[in-house]
């Protein structure tokens, strides 16, 4: 709004005003008809086997075998969510103490380099982070356990791929905190770290739980890493070094072939996807709106 | 602000010369061919049905993937010209002409620091359906064995299963991958590793210096030149098929196909051509 106002103000011709609102309208409407399009694609790919074999089955047949007429998604579903979650618990610590470190403990100059650092990290494409996870983690991890490949290297890598985004982010969370607050608890008395504990951190945590959000809806939609690390095997799985297979992995794998029932059961993965991470957009705008 | 514009307007752009190129090409009076069937061997026909266009002007060939048997059901029913059909005739498809234009063979693949450089038939079996667990059952190290397997769909899956005689859900998998190469980088980066893989694609691999090794089974040395000459038997034939009685069109176009002005298309599929 404030832009706008300014930018008519500004300008001496009005025309060109009006074809800016009518050239960022038209964008605006793209983008929103392209967003509507993708999911309509989803839905209408997703229907025919969701009225042919009902929900249902999709939770509760027991396992995935397409030829064999079984499309049980469950196990799918449930190494989706363990390898996001695994991330995102190696992520979070990491975050949030990288954070810390670059507002309250590190020196200006090494802060930078690291702020540059995590952005260089956080532009590299999640297809080298998978290579690398499989010519290098995959073989490490081989050692204590084969095959090596995994729910365990899926939640490493990518845990890496997330963490320096949401360090990003989460720096800028806590930057964001009034210095007042920080400088006045320790005026009080406060030890350098009780204070940012239970002061700022505290003061941070809607903008921490944004990024946390953000970046699990990354991890969920993640396709490249997870196929290459984590063996595929479409089973639950049992321990650390079972392999897993995730949603957006199923649909990479078996979409090329797959024609019938079986393409529209890869729709409905995608689908589930889709909730997923529409699920997490709405968690954000909540935690967002509560500050 | 300015740049995603900029992005915008070139999406539009792009889509505007889409949906002109579509008009175009159904508003118009050119000889139109169809082939329906395999989806193993619509690629290729894709590749072969592009060059054909160019090289024959005023010929349009379209292709559809939907399996073999709606191939040879097209067919018969006059639906499509051409049938894509990736195996023999059978007994009852008499009615139906085949025209053999690639072979596709399946290899086993081990790193090339294993040892074990041959395996049974048997023994391949054991090892999919999780019973030989260690290498040193089969000649090996006392390692244990990482069974690579395909996704569902996949032609090589096909071939491997009809060959072993297994069903897909016998197989006990610790890895699954899509593409050929992922195979072969898994097997390159885990020397317990044993998978199956398009005999083209590893051979090329393997002459481009990955650690790879191609396992013979039963006695026979998987390679590209026993699979042209129909010695090698984890393998199988990529036919187009036609009832017979076919125009002009067709006729040139499955000369064409199985012509040398087409060899390069069928290797860069991973096929290998026949030897006539």
């Amino acid at each position: 709004m404030m832009s706008r106002t300014s930018l008519s103000r500004s300008t001496s011709s009005d025309q060109l005003g009006r074809g800016l609102t009518a050239l960022t309208g038209v964008s605006a409407a793209l983008c929103a008809l392209v967003v509507s399009a993708v999911i309509l694609t989803v839905v209408s790919g997703a229907w025919p086997a969701l009225k042919e074999l009902g929900p249902k089955r999709f939770l509760f047949d027991t396992g995935w075998h397409p030829a064999e007429g079984l499309y049980g998604m469950a196990p799918i579903i449930v190494g989706s969510l363990a390898v996001v979650s695994g991330a995102i618990l190696i992520a979070t610590p990491f975050g949030i103490l990288s954070a810390l470190f670059l507002n309250f403990y590190a020196p200006r100059i090494v802060g930078n380099l690291y702020r540059s650092a995590l952005e260089l990290l956080g532009g590299i494409p999640s297809v080298v982070f998978g290579l690398w996870g499989m010519t290098t983690v995959v073989p490490l991890l081989r050692r204590i356990h084969s095959p090596g490949s995994g729910l365990l290297a899926g939640s490493l890598v990518l845990s890496l791929m997330i963490i320096p985004t949401f360090a990003s982010l989460a720096d800028a969370a806590v930057r964001a905190v009034p210095s007042s607050l920080y400088a006045s608890s320790l005026a009080l008395g406060l030890r350098r770290w009780h204070a940012l504990w239970t002061v700022v951190l505290p003061s941070a945590r809607s903008g921490l739980a944004a990024a946390l959000v953000l970046q699990t809806g990354r991890a969920v939609g993640e396709t490249m890493v997870v196929l290459m690390v984590c063996g595929n095997i479409p089973l639950l799985p049992k321990g650390l070094f079972d392999p897993i297979r995730t949603l957006t992995a199923n649909v990479a794998l078996e979409m090329p072939y797959a024609l019938g029932i079986h393409r529209s059961a890869l729709f409905v993965s995608g689908l589930v996807v889709l909730m997923l991470v529409v699920g997490l957009m709405v968690l954000v705008e909540r935690v967002r709106t509560e500050e | 602000m300015r740049c995603r514009v900029g992005l915008v307007s070139y999406g539009a752009v792009l889509a505007a010369l889409l949906f002109s190129s579509c008009s175009r090409s159904s508003a118009s009076s050119t000889m139109t061919l169809t082939i329906t069937g395999s989806s193993t061997i619509a690629p290729l026909a894709l590749e072969i049905a592009k060059r054909f266009e160019v090289s024959h002007p005023g010929t349009r060939v379209e292709v559809q993937s939907g399996g073999t048997s709606r191939g040879v059901s097209d067919v018969r029913q006059g639906l499509a010209q051409i049938g894509m059909v990736s195996r023999a005739l059978k007994a009852d498809e008499t009615d139906l002409l085949p025209v053999l234009i690639a072979r596709d063979g399946v290899a086993m693949i081990a790193h090339s620091t294993n040892p074990v450089s041959a395996l049974s038939k048997d023994q391949v079996v054991s090892i999919y359906k999780g019973e030989t667990r260690t290498w040193d059952k089969a000649g090996g190290p006392a390692r244990p064995i990482t069974v690579v397997n395909k996704a569902e769909g996949r032609s090589t899956l096909e071939i491997f299963l009809h060959y072993f005689g297994m069903a897909a859900k016998d197989v006990k998998a610790q890895v699954i991958v899509g593409e050929n190469e992922q195979a072969i980088k898994t097997v390159i980066g885990n020397p317990d590793a044993i998978a199956y893989v398009s005999i083209g694609t590893a051979e090329f691999e393997k002459q481009h210096g990955a650690p790879i090794k191609l396992i013979a089974v039963d006695g026979v040395v998987p390679s590209t030149a026993a699979v042209a000459d129909s010695k090698y038997p984890i393998a199988r034939q990529l036919n187009l098929v036609t009832r017979g009685n076919t125009n002009d069109l067709t006729k040139t176009f499955l000369a064409y196909a199985n012509s040398n002005d087409v060899a390069d298309l069928v290797e860069s599929q991973h096929f290998v051509r026949p030897t006539r």
